[in-house]
């Protein structure tokens, strides 16, 4: 697929300030501490990163699916962890209120979350729900104008530090699987909230993740989000332009790790010849490049069907994800082989990138979940 | 009030530098970029706007039409209006034509007594430092270089300058030129609602039909014909070899530094 001179220049654009603003020093602390950073986070604020997607009324910058893929895949090209960071606005943070919040709620909590003032999460998995979105536990229970909610929230990315959180629970315990939940927007100052320890995570560290416990916490029916019961379907809806990007963080991810062995492919002296000129060496790359090419493609022809209103876009994120996770895992897989010993060091990039690569075929929807989509609608 | 900005399209000279079998430089076969020097005075432009709201940003280049690439650029990054001069007749121009042109260019669209023209130091690919100066002679302004300070106040502006020893510190009434220095400032990235947007703006290209009657423009005072120098050749010096670090103290070093160059009969 051809770029338009303007996601060209907005490629240009999140390309310079990746390559310019992820310093190896900031790398290295988010690693070492595993902890936020406000400053970069900001940063992005400033240029309008958290609303590349978000419409201009509501405080975003207008964008369309494909420029916020170019941009999660050139962030994730320099830095995984820091492509989450302007990530989460577009997708699931906005996602679900953009698809039905109504007009008070949009203004209320995109506008801020687009220009990066609030920060606001997704709880949807639980302990015991995870790929199984429908065994939901999580209660809210209707009492006059608040809604009282209980439950537990796990492996929330950005909860302790999030402003809000949208938060799946079950409305109506008569109906079963997948029926019957709602979803509501929490403040994470309420009383009755909290956070569970941040988890240590293998890769993606930088932007902690914990459990939200939800203990009778009273949240006013102005901040139920969208139709009582029906909150599942907004779910799928807002989980597949997650995958895009998703799989848009595997490509960049992937394209990190080509960068880097070819670079070091053409350094490292082995048998008194550079290794690139062993055929062993070189068809690794050749078959890397390839993937990553054909990762691209699909992901950047999906973001633009799905803006079209393709009916199959569906089908096609979970394809996108598939494909690219897997692919970028594969690649990290060459990456460190390429590397042989050093591949193994922390000093280098392809050993954080290897850690990295390997949630991305298992948060927002496993690659057994995309498997199950496809299928699913293939064989309906 | 106007800040006009003239800025420069070059090859990126950080890569490999093409020069054609005649001596002059391949320019069609390197990457181009912003001139680093004068992304700096586009900001310098914006910065001021933010103060002065009411300020019209007006970027301005003569160069072939892909030129149009980089300006849609600089209106991405928030300035109002790019004109491009661009025609045959203006083609070969060295510093003192190009600057006749741009003065004209300027001239054309009106200077105006509390505009202000940012130019960028010098261009990485002529490094000459004199179309911005030559632009202030030929339309008359007081001009100050190597600005690393911008301060606005009306119609009077307090520059910094740095200079190799030292800073100089000068005021200078409107209308006048600036030439900014990396220094100055960091230059803002553009936005992606810029970029959605830029072709909005106004732009507009300047061929030689729209300032043949300009003053400034006389046949022989532009393009190859109106220019007094001459690239004779162009070359990428050799690369010079990585330099040794002799550690210890001074005498220590010393005493290598004499034994390495009595090794290599040198000395």
């Amino acid at each position: 697929m051809i770029l338009s001179e303007k996601h060209q220049m907005m490629q240009k654009l999140f390309r310079q300030f990746a390559e310019t603003e992820f310093t190896d020093e900031l790398l290295d602390r988010l690693e070492e501490t595993g902890e936020f950073d406000w400053d970069i986070h900001n940063k992005m604020a400033k240029y309008g990163m958290m609303g590349v997607k978000i419409p201009v009324e509501y405080g975003g910058q207008g964008g369309d699916s494909l420029a916020y893929a170019l941009m999660v895949e050139e962030f994730a090209r320099v830095s995984p962890v820091l492509s989450i960071y302007a990530n989460t606005s577009n997708s699931l943070g906005a996602g679900p209120l953009l698809y039905c919040g109504n007009e008070e709620q949009k203004q209320k909590y995109v506008v801020p979350v687009a220009k990066g003032e609030k920060i606001l999460v997704f709880g949807l998995t639980e302990p015991g729900a995870g790929s199984d979105a429908g065994g939901t536990l999580t209660t809210a229970v209707q009492d006059g104008d608040y809604f009282v909610l209980n439950g537990r929230k796990t492996f929330i990315s950005g909860a302790p530090f999030a402003d809000y959180a949208v938060i799946y629970a079950k409305t109506d315990p008569t109906q079963k699987g997948s029926k019957g939940i709602s979803m509501f927007i929490v403040d994470m100052k309420l009383p009755g909230v909290s956070c569970g320890k941040p988890e240590a995570k293998m890769g993606i560290k930088g932007y902690p993740t914990s459990d939200i416990i939800l203990d009778d916490v009273r949240v006013h029916k102005s901040d139920l989000l969208g139709p009582l019961h029906k909150g599942f379907a907004t779910a799928m809806k807002t989980l597949d332009g997650g995958r895009l990007g998703m799989a848009a963080q595997a490509l960049g991810i992937a394209q990190g790790c080509l960068d880097e062995s070819v670079k070091y492919a053409k350094e490292r002296k082995q048998f008194g010849k550079p290794i690139a000129s062993f055929q062993a060496i070189s068809f690794m790359l050749a078959d890397m490049a390839t993937e990553i090419e054909a990762a691209r493609q699909l992901i950047y022809s999906t973001a633009v069907r799905k803006d079209a209103g393709d009916p199959e876009s569906s089908r096609l994120c979970a394809m996108c994800k598939l494909f690219a996770a897997e692919m970028c895992n594969r690649v990290a897989y060459k990456a460190v082989q390429i590397h042989g010993g050093y591949g193994y060091i922390k000093e280098y990039k392809v050993e954080r990138f290897y850690r990295d690569a390997r949630i991305t075929s298992i948060y927002e929807g496993t690659s057994q979940v995309q498997q199950m989509v496809i299928s699913g609608n293939l064989l309906k | 009030m106007k800040y006009f900005v003239c800025v420069k399209q070059v090859p990126d000279t950080s890569g490999k530098v093409a020069v054609k079998a005649d001596g002059t430089m391949d320019r069609a076969s390197m990457a181009t970029i912003i001139n680093p020097d004068d992304l700096n005075a586009v900001e310098a432009a914006l910065t001021l706007k933010e103060a002065n709201p009411e300020a019209k940003v007006i970027v301005i280049t003569m160069g072939p039409p892909p030129a149009v690439s980089m300006l849609r650029e600089l209106l991405a990054m928030g300035a109002d209006e790019a004109v491009l001069i661009s025609g045959r007749e203006f083609g070969g121009s060295d510093t003192f034509a190009t600057s006749q042109i741009v003065a004209a260019g300027i001239h054309h669209i009106g200077l105006e007594s509390d505009d202000i023209i940012f130019c960028g130091r010098q261009a990485i690919d002529g490094d000459t430092a004199q179309v911005g100066p030559q632009i202030a002679e030929k339309l008359d302004i007081p001009q100050v270089s190597y600005a690393a300070d911008i301060r606005q106040e009306g119609n009077k502006l307090t520059v910094k300058r740095m200079l190799e020893d030292g800073y100089m510190t000068i005021e200078v009434r409107t209308p006048c030129l600036v030439t900014c220095i990396k220094e100055l400032n960091t230059p803002r990235y553009m936005t992606v609602k810029g970029i959605l947007e830029c072709d909005k703006k106004p732009y507009t290209v300047f061929d030689y039909e729209t300032l043949k009657d300009e003053p400034l423009i006389e046949p022989d005072t532009i393009g190859l014909k109106g220019s007094p120098t001459n690239v004779y050749k162009s070359f990428s010096p050799p690369v010079k070899g990585a330099g040794i670090m002799l550690e210890g103290s001074g005498k220590e070093a010393v005493s290598k530094l004499f034994a390495t160059l009595a090794e290599k009969h040198i000395i």
